[in-house]
């Protein structure tokens, strides 16, 4: 694929305000405005700020996956994706784009999230925010695929409640504004949901340690899964506009 | 009905068939444009014109027949950079400026033209830097034409590219495209303006419901329309006398002028003339275009009763 191509896509992302506002406006201030009054307080063993960090970054960084990848649809509608079909692009070349601006809008927003934590106190070692940052790219694959799945699937006047509501509920489940669950049935179903990884990764890596292996499968089989959905509603769109 | 041109390899049509559910758009189209022709799709709408054009661009897989450009098939053709297409629908993407978007669609072709130099050709600009949200309908239809363009493609394809334009947009967009056609790029444009295809295009292919009813020079369309028209000043006849001249088959009188319709032009005149060597202001008219769009539409629609 064309940098070129890839740049303007980028370019396209970063000046996308309401995008960007969701992505990282929204997660930042409610980390700021939470974390700040609870500074001193602790969260499942760690510092709240840090747990509330890696929650708001996680929300950010879903968000922002998620978006990139359904912002297809838009470009379904407006006959773009027809354009591009005329070209020499290939449709492997146009989602592989798209994920890539998701993943660059997820760190930002993880670079951002992070200095606010730092602001208010966060402190981690090179190998631990190494680790963090590690994990949760990682355990945003189910959740990039997700969004090309969307991206087939929906109309873009119904996107935005779907998308939203969508990764709310995932972070919500995930403990990304607090642990949902400590013991029990509920946890265990958490603990099959990849945004409860996600969220994990900040405790983890207060430790060093990194997922249990429970965390690896969990994403692996939801990133799979995702594929396939992605991969049908894929070919279910484009065999209907051919 | 088809003219078959014996062509190197330049795009070839056979026996193009595809149906929407019940309804067949396209019904049989043989076609064969040769390398560096400029050829114009005409025909009312539901023609099958842009059916047509989407099995070219490899947008819509014939249901029978096959497409070949320059020898391969659609897609291999689109994939080489070979083809640059002027869809009739879709919108431009936003958060860019209309260089950015013509600089974004060259860097996916392998020999692109410079990005200044197809700006100059397709007059944009005045408003390179605007963002692709801010223009104006014509303005849109610009850089969608630089957008196919800037492929540097041996075969344009484009779909009314002159819909959204006003009589200046589509004098100017004319202007580059006879540009273009210079350098011997093999140009096919579907339109429903009749003098677009009539001045701009080599050869005209009509098409009426799904199939290719007339092809060839727009000189040749016309003549296969036989009739002719002749007005002359000649006072003081009646139209009955003249309506029985050899050739005549109706004759209309304003004022001191009349006007025949005729179905042999040229034996009504030497009639006229021999039986009113006084007529004076003599005009000869052929059929236009357009009476020979009418009546090879209609013609079509008739047979297929």
């Amino acid at each position: 694929m064309s940098l070129t191509y890839l740049r303007y896509e980028v370019l396209r992302t970063f000046r996308n305000r309401r995008f960007l506002l969701f992505s990282l406006g929204f997660p930042l201030v409610l980390f700021l405005v939470v974390a700040s009054t609870n500074r001193h307080a602790t969260l499942e063993g760690v510092s709240f700020p840090l747990y509330y960090m890696a929650g708001m970054a996680s929300w950010g960084a879903m968000l922002g996956i998620i978006s990139s990848g359904s912002r297809i649809s838009v470009e379904r509608q407006q006959g773009w994706t027809r354009q591009l079909r005329i070209t020499p692009l290939s449709p492997r070349a146009y989602l592989l784009a798209k994920v890539v601006c998701g993943y660059l809008t997820a760190l930002l927003t993880m670079v951002v999230l992070f200095a606010a934590g730092t602001a208010l106190g966060v402190r981690l070692g090179v190998r631990e925010w190494a680790v963090m940052v590690g994990l949760v790219l990682v355990g945003l694959i189910p959740f990039g695929l997700l969004g090309v799945m969307a991206g087939h699937l929906l109309k873009p006047d119904s996107l935005g409640p779907a998308v939203g509501g969508l990764s709310a509920l995932f972070a919500l489940f995930g403990g990304a504004w607090g642990p949902i669950a400590s013991h029990g049935a509920l946890l265990d179903l958490v603990r099959d949901i990849p945004s409860y990884w996600l969220v994990q990764s900040g405790t983890v890596a207060y430790g060093g340690g990194g997922w249990p292996l429970q965390g690896w499968v969990v994403v692996g089989v939801w990133s799979l899964a995702a594929a396939r959905l992605a991969f049908v509603a894929y070919r279910r769109d484009t065999a209907r506009v051919a | 009905m088809t003219t078959s041109t014996p062509v190197g390899a330049g795009l070839v049509l056979r026996d193009l068939a595809k149906s929407y559910g019940p309804v067949a758009a396209v019904r049989g189209v043989d076609l064969s444009i040769a390398p560096g022709e400029t050829v114009a799709l005409l025909g009312p709408n539901g023609a099958g014109k842009s059916t047509t054009i989407d099995m070219i661009l490899g947008l819509a897989p014939p249901d029978a027949g096959s497409v070949t450009v320059f020898g391969s098939s659609p897609a291999r053709a689109v994939a080489d950079g070979r083809v640059g297409g002027m869809l009739q629908t879709g919108q431009l993407i936003s958060e860019l400026s209309a260089r950015e978007l013509v600089a974004m669609v060259a860097a996916l072709y392998p020999r692109a033209l410079p990005v200044d130099e197809v700006l100059a050709i397709a007059g944009i600009q005045g408003f390179a830097t605007q963002r692709t949200t801010e223009l104006s309908g014509g303005q849109a239809q610009r850089v969608r034409f630089a957008m196919a363009l800037v492929a540097n493609p041996d075969l344009l394809v484009l779909d009314e590219p002159t819909a959204a334009l006003d009589v200046e947009g589509r004098h100017d967009f004319w202007a580059s495209m006879s540009e273009v056609a210079r350098q011997g790029k093999t140009i096919l444009f579907a339109t429903h303006y009749l003098e677009e295809a009539d001045s701009y295009a080599d050869r005209i292919v009509l098409m009426a419901r799904g199939r290719v009813v007339a092809d060839g020079a727009a000189t040749d369309i016309k003549s296969r329309v036989g009739g002719k028209t002749i007005r002359a000043t000649l006072p003081g006849v009646g139209v009955d006398a003249l309506r029985s001249l050899p050739g005549v088959t109706g004759a209309l009188r304003r004022g001191e002028a009349v006007s025949l319709a005729c179905s042999d032009g040229d034996a009504a005149l030497r009639a006229l003339l021999g039986a009113y060597p006084d007529a004076r202001d003599l005009e000869v008219r052929g059929a236009g275009l357009e009476e020979a769009f009418l009546e090879l539409v209609a013609e079509d629609e008739e047979a297929a009763r």
